[in-house]
């Protein structure tokens, strides 16, 4: 366990050194000099020389490569030019709306899919399923920012039943925060739910045909039973797998979620770094939201210890 | 069951194991793929023909007729100084501008940047996917950087892209191409791997035919079937990306007609006049609903092996 830890860990590290290098050669490909493009249109020649030398943009490329590294792998991850503060004290502060928002619909979306795709599976080809599997091309068709703006128009100005815009915090009570937190999560469900449906109904087709379900059946055993017990432990890890591996669509989509319904988070942030230009803040962001995508399939491979005891590592 | 067929039944059906039927009847005989067609064949001819379906300049503004609720019938005066009567089929926005006529000229936007996404990352994803899986010693590099991309959530690469050069129709559509690359080189590599492992290719290869002959004749040829199906998925994407885009005021400039741009204006003023953001959401909504289709009747009737969406 300790060693297929350490290991799975390694693994990534070259994952995470190219993510590195695509982020920090990211903002090198600005046309110009990029310390014009920080002081801005109405900069000096003498600005922008005192800001070329603070990024020691005299330095070569690689020798900028690796010290910027250096203080990334210290936890420094530089100034936003816009709010003047620590990019990590940025990202420390507009952290709770995002994890609230990304982790309730993560919950959403499993207890909406796995129950749908099951079913779908099971009455395969049925009406059910075919009622199932079309609302899934629906969802997964729908943009976010539409999906969203409809259900603003119905549940909180046609039906005034939820807010529309903000954040509570979960410190200021659990029951406002669950209200700010329905609508964006619904949206943002749509979608998610349809893509882990499908999954959902493909892995219990498959295992649904397996001779361990028709000894199953042969034994008598309640068809309930059947299902959850042999055909969905069996398709759980492809399951866990798509649900890993959508977080990168997760983290897109709430970038655009936050911006609907006005929640003061990492996606909103995003938006403004890069309206505003704010390239040490757009850095460390796609750096954070990498690691997150990198971490959470970590997490995901561990879960298949959980999910299938046939997998040692 | 008559017009709607479910999807796999050409396959299925005993009779096609006997006599196969021509590859364009088993197309239409899919549901999915008529529908989709049918309705993505109507969003080209909108787009196609926006300057003859009673349109106007989509960027002709009159402040003096902003905010027109949807069918509604006024005089529009636009900046040379010319006064006529104008119905309004879906309203206008705060600028006075015709939202019909933007709507049609957007569909130009959308459905352009939805195939030179699909047809530049195939292209790119092909090459590099190629590389990866028939130079062996190249693999293990290039697939690390394809994971590095893959890790970089795509959207989120698209716009910090766009932030980084000056938004333009090639910016945007490069953007949004660069992080669907890795996820059709996995694909193509995948293919590579196992047709080199075919006969048919350790034969070519025993014969001394040229890398590049081999590559033409015996492997391409697999890999266009996925392709075709996983291109359909990558323009219904870079569609919905590009609208996220202008959406978010990142994209195209807001004087662009494209559907994003013109939910992004609306958005300001949704609680008065929600038909400027959901209109043209309808629009946006079906066109990627009618390319979803269209790649899932695809992958049905092409590949019935290749039943997991490309991730």
């Amino acid at each position: 366990m300790l060693h297929f830890l350490l290991r799975r860990g390694l693994a990534t590290a070259p994952v995470l050194l190219i993510v590195a290098i695509i982020v920090f050669l990211l903002l090198r490909m600005t046309p110009g000099d990029p310390a014009a493009a920080i002081a801005g249109d109405a900069a000096s020649a003498q600005d922008i020389a005192q800001i070329r030398r603070q990024l020691g943009l005299e330095a070569s490329i690689v020798h900028q490569f690796f010290s910027w590294l250096g203080d990334v792998l210290r936890g420094n991850l530089g100034y936003s030019y816009f709010y003047k503060m620590r990019v990590t004290d940025l990202i420390g502060q507009r952290l709770e709306p995002t994890l609230s928002v990304a982790s309730l619909t993560i919950v959403l979306t499993v207890l909406i899919a796995v129950p749908m795709g099951l079913l779908a599976a099971w009455r395969r080809d049925g009406a059910l399923d075919r009622f199932i599997m079309g609302a899934s091309v629906l969802g997964f068709s729908v943009p976010v920012f539409v999906a969203g703006y409809l259900m603003i128009w119905l549940f909180s100005m046609q039906l005034g039943w939820l807010p529309s815009q903000g954040y509570s915090r979960v410190a200021d009570g659990v029951g406002p925060w669950l209200r700010h937190l329905v609508l964006p999560c619904v949206t943002l469900a749509v979608m998610y739910a349809a893509l882990i449906a499908r999954v959902t109904r493909a892995a219990v087709s498959e295992a649904l045909t397996e001779d361990y379900v028709r000894t199953a059946r042969a034994k008598g055993i309640a068809e309930w039973r059947m299902l959850t017990r042999h055909a969905l432990a069996n398709a759980a890890v492809p399951i866990a797998t798509v649900i890993g591996l959508s977080v990168a669509g997760l983290i897109g989509g709430v970038v655009v979620t936050e911006t609907i319904y006005a929640i003061p988070g990492l996606g909103q942030l995003t938006v403004e770094a890069v309206l505003s230009r704010d390239y040490p803040l757009i850095q460390g962001l796609t750096l954070f939201f990498s690691l997150v995508y990198v971490v959470v399939n970590l997490l995901v491979d561990l879960s298949y210890l959980l999910l299938d005891p046939r997998i040692r590592y | 069951m008559t017009s709607l067929t479910l999807p796999g039944d050409a396959t299925s059906a005993p009779a096609a194991a006997r006599r196969k039927p021509s590859l364009a009847r088993r197309l239409l005989s899919n549901g999915a793929i008529r529908i989709g067609g049918a309705l993505l064949l109507f969003m080209v001819l909108l787009a196609v023909a926006a300057p003859w379906l009673y349109t106007m300049d989509p960027n002709a503004m009159d402040p003096g007729s902003s905010h027109l609720s949807p069918g509604s019938q006024a005089e529009f005066t636009n900046l040379g100084g010319e006064v006529f009567q104008r119905f309004f089929p879906m309203g206008t926005d705060s600028m006075g501008r015709d939202i019909w006529s933007r709507t049609a000229y957007g569909a130009r936007i959308s459905l352009s940047v939805g195939a030179a996404v699909a047809v530049g990352s195939i292209v790119l994803g092909l090459l590099v996917g190629m590389v990866a899986g028939y130079f062996r010693r190249l693999d293990g590099t290039i697939m690390r950087i394809m994971d590095g991309m893959m890790a970089v959530p795509g959207i989120l690469f698209a716009i910090v892209l766009v932030a980084v050069w000056r938004p333009s129709l090639l910016t945007v559509v490069l953007a949004i191409t660069v992080p669907e690359i890795p996820r059709v080189a996995r694909l193509v590599r995948s293919v590579v791997l196992s047709v080199r492992e075919e006969p048919y290719v350790e034969a070519a290869v025993a014969l001394d035919t040229p890398t590049w002959t081999l590559m033409r004749r015996h492997i391409l040829p697999n890999t266009v079937a996925p392709l075709i199906v996983q291109g359909t998925f990558v323009c219904a994407a870079a569609m919905l990306v590009e609208a996220v885009m202008s959406f978010l005021g990142i994209g195209l400039p807001s004087e662009v007609p494209t559907w994003g741009n013109i939910m992004s204006e609306g958005r300001a003023h949704f609680t008065a006049h929600p038909s400027t953001v959901l209109l043209p959401g309808a629009f946006l909504a079906l066109t990627v609903l009618a390319v979803n289709m269209l790649g899932d009747g695809l992958r049905d009737t092409l590949d019935p092996k290749f039943n997991k969406r490309g991730s």
